[in-house]
């Protein structure tokens, strides 16, 4: 079937994500959007497995509930761009804004670039289901504030150190966070601790790391004969031992 | 050096010559106040949570409660609580938890409001022979409306929002699968579909258990987002942000890894035994722009078809809260006054922080009132209702219809004794454990809370046709039906009403 092109310019997020709702729901797999300019909310709760093409800069909370599409972004991304999001992917040739993948509960988002504050935030996993958040570069701090679940992955690519805002887990009491490289311990946050990388993390790591580098025509090897620090829970009952009983 | 033992809460003593040894106290009391030496029952009162199982369940009334059998020397400032308060956190260096709502002796001021009747002028209506129009829609209303003609015909051309259809305007609040067992959640959501109104689901997903119930339900999104996907918000019939709670206003919540069972970590969607951390913040709002934005994407994912509703605690700055909500999209605000209940809180939030519900609902309904933008949402009061008359004043000073918790668990056996975060719950309401979760039958639960409901809308029906009113619509926000006995000039200034006599 012939992909779907649909003209954003200047069309309210309303009535684009209905044309979208509605291509998808006659079957359509594929769906081009051109000239997208802040459009908010683009894929939000959709079903299924159709790839959409975003061409521009798609606004705030792109494929928030998303359960299985995916979103291919050529440009950057604003606001919580895989907010809540259950299955499926997004991928951002470009940097993000604020509180990427705030609670994701499944599926994957690569973004090339950058990305904001409280990246990952509150992210968990449930049995089967594990999200998994990659930064080609780097990000501001409370990355992975809250962590619950799942894999939160920053290569820093072009900057030295990958990382250099604080609060690095903070609150974390699930998942794990890896860093390209040393993360100083003062970048640390409340709760997180630091454990060793070993061969059998770069192994786990590689299918990610090649399938990451693959979406962005990146060279893989030497992202996987590097060394990088692993960041987890101190424990998963952070809050255990704060109260008493009245 | 030691600080010794404080002395009991509650003493407990069994009348042994009506005693007939059945033991059911020694099986009800899950706090293990009871045990058997020797054929004889022994008690130890330090245990007793006050919860009243085993003094129900007693067939021969042979057990007696004793309230602070021990005195301090009396002192108006050092109270035992307050003295018993120092001795826990010198032992502890900890933070006091505490369940059910605020326990200060504030003045409640529902209890300084009086309702209207009517005597010669107007007559009086009777509800036995005349209908009460009770009904209630929750959401937006339209400012105007604009018809189209056509051969005669009259069609209306304004697009109306969706609402949710109350045949009485009590609705029960939000108390989540983990807070509350699954059979107490079952006996809600059946009560609810019974009396044509709506339950909160709380934040933690629902339970297959419930979803025959789904049309009477409004599912919570909240700061901690467990349990929550597209399946979820369209089962809903409306949708709930979640953004504060009158209990802890200002904080998140943390369901304790003990809590997690099997069941509640499915439906949340969280491993087993592990913390559920709501954190304070939704930290996809931080600003009055980003609330707009999280409506408008609920909105977007369900198609615009349902109602999205913002719940705060009332706070100090409420009604400007409550206009920045109005103006997001948001089709109900609901105010969560600080007598609002919870299973588990801070003690120093639960006794010290936000307002009462009374003052709150005024303002809120005044200041809309004031922007010309009442239309645009609806306002659910809640947070301490007690009974019809609660609710009759909640809607007479503004609200749309409330929210009811509390007053809906003791209709399952709660008996208010606040030791729901200990997950013992003897009557099965605040619990996970399969052998006290048994102890309600959700039929006979349901029946009981629905009950609650037939009641206090009888009552309201009544309390309206004394007054002359056969609509709660001419209840609503109608001050004039209300008078303050023994409220300063300043409260009768917030409230917009006159003083007894006046």
């Amino acid at each position: 079937m012939e992909p779907v092109v649909i003209d954003a310019k200047g069309v309210h997020y309303t009535p684009l994500n209905k044309q979208i709702r509605a291509a998808i729901a006659s079957g359509v797999k594929e769906i081009v959007l051109n000239n997208v300019l802040g459009q908010r909310f683009i894929g939000n709760g959709l079903r299924g497995d159709a790839k959409i093409t975003i061409n521009g800069v798609p606004g705030g909370d792109l494929g928030m509930f998303m359960s299985g599409p995916e979103c291919e972004v050529f440009g950057d991304a604003e606001h919580a761009p895989g907010n809540t999001m259950d299955k499926g992917s997004l991928v951002i040739h470009g940097s993000a804004g604020d509180a990427v993948a705030h609670s994701m509960r499944g599926g994957k988002v690569f973004v090339e670039g950058n990305i904001g504050y409280r990246g990952g935030i509150h992210m968990k996993e449930y049995e089967g289901k594990r999200p998994i958040l990659v930064v080609g570069g780097t990000s501001h701090a409370f990355l992975g504030e809250y962590m619950a679940g799942g894999l939160i992955l920053v290569l820093g690519i072009g900057h030295e150190p990958a990382v250099q805002d604080r609060g690095i887990g903070s609150g974390i009491h699930g998942g794990e966070i890896v860093i390209r490289g040393d993360v100083s311990d003062r970048l640390l946050g409340v709760g997180a601790k630091k454990v060793e990388f070993t061969d059998e993390d770069l192994q786990r790591l590689t299918p990610v790391i090649e399938e990451f580098c693959g979406r962005f025509d990146i060279d893989p090897s030497p992202f996987l004969n590097m060394d990088y620090s692993r960041i987890i829970p101190a424990s998963s009952r952070p809050f255990a031992g704060k109260y008493t009983w009245e | 050096m030691s600080l010794g033992s404080v002395p009991l809460k509650y003493k407990i003593s069994i009348d042994r010559d009506q005693c007939m040894k059945c033991m059911r106290c020694v099986d009800n009391c899950s706090y293990g106040v009871y045990r058997i030496e020797d054929d004889k029952i022994i008690i130890d009162s330090r245990k007793c949570t006050a919860c009243h199982r085993c003094i129900s369940m007693c067939p021969r009334d042979a057990i007696m409660l004793q309230e602070r059998p021990v005195d301090y020397r009396s002192h108006p400032l050092w109270t035992t609580e307050a003295r018993e308060d120092v001795i826990n956190q010198a032992r502890s260096g900890k933070i006091i938890l505490s369940g059910m709502g605020n326990a200060v002796d504030y003045p409640i001021i529902f209890d300084r409001l009086v309702l209207d009747a009517c005597q010669v002028t107007n007559p009086s209506i009777d509800p036995l022979r005349e209908p009460m129009e009770l009904r209630t829609y929750i959401g937006k209303k339209p400012a105007k409306l604009d018809f189209t003609m056509k051969d005669g015909d009259v069609e209306l051309k304004t697009k109306l929002a969706p609402n949710l259809k109350l045949d009485t305007p009590i609705m029960i609040g939000h108390m989540s699968y983990g807070a509350i067992s699954l059979n107490a959640q079952l006996s809600l959501a059946k009560a609810v579909a019974k009396t044509g109104t709506f339950m909160g689901t709380g934040e933690g997903g629902m339970h297959e258990a419930i979803y025959p119930y789904q049309d009477h339900t409004i599912v919570q999104i909240a700061s901690g987002r467990f349990g929550v996907d597209i399946d979820y918000l369209e089962r809903g019939a409306a949708i709930e942000i979640k953004v504060g709670q009158g209990a802890k206003p200002g904080i998140g919540g943390h369901l304790p890894g003990e809590k997690v069972c099997a069941d509640v970590s499915c439906t949340r969607m969280i491993p087993l035994g592990s913390d559920a951390i709501s954190p304070a913040p939704h930290h996809d709002i931080y600003s009055i722009e980003d609330l707009a934005q999280l409506v408008r994407s609920l909105k977007e994912a369900t198609n615009w078809e349902k109602p999205v509703f913002v719940k705060i605690a009332a706070v100090h700055n409420v009604a400007a809260i409550a206009a920045g909500i109005a103006r997001s999209s948001a089709d109900a605000v609901v105010i969560d006054g600080f007598k609002g209940g919870t299973g588990a809180a801070p003690k120093v939030f639960r006794d010290n922080v936000g307002i009462p519900i009374e003052a709150a609902v005024a303002a809120v309904d005044q200041k809309l009132n004031d922007q010309g933008i009442r239309n645009e949402v609806s306002i659910i009061a809640s947070g301490g209702l007690r009974n019809s008359g609660d609710l009759a004043k909640s809607i007479a000073l503004g609200a749309d219809a409330v929210y009811i918790g509390t007053a809906s668990l003791i209709a399952l056996g709660c008996r208010v004794c606040g030791s729901c975060y200990r997950g013992l719950c003897p009557w099965g309401i605040a619990t996970q454990r399969p052998e006290l979760v048994e102890r309600i039958d959700s039929d006979v639960g349901s029946e009981n809370v629905a009950n609650l409901i037939r009641g206090w809308t009888l009552e309201l029906s009544e309390l309206m046709g004394a007054a002359g009113l056969n609509s709660i619509e001419s209840l609503r926000g109608n001050r004039e039906r209300l008078r303050g006995y023994m409220l300063d000039e300043g409260l009768l200034d917030v409230l917009k009403i006159e003083s007894v006599g006046a």
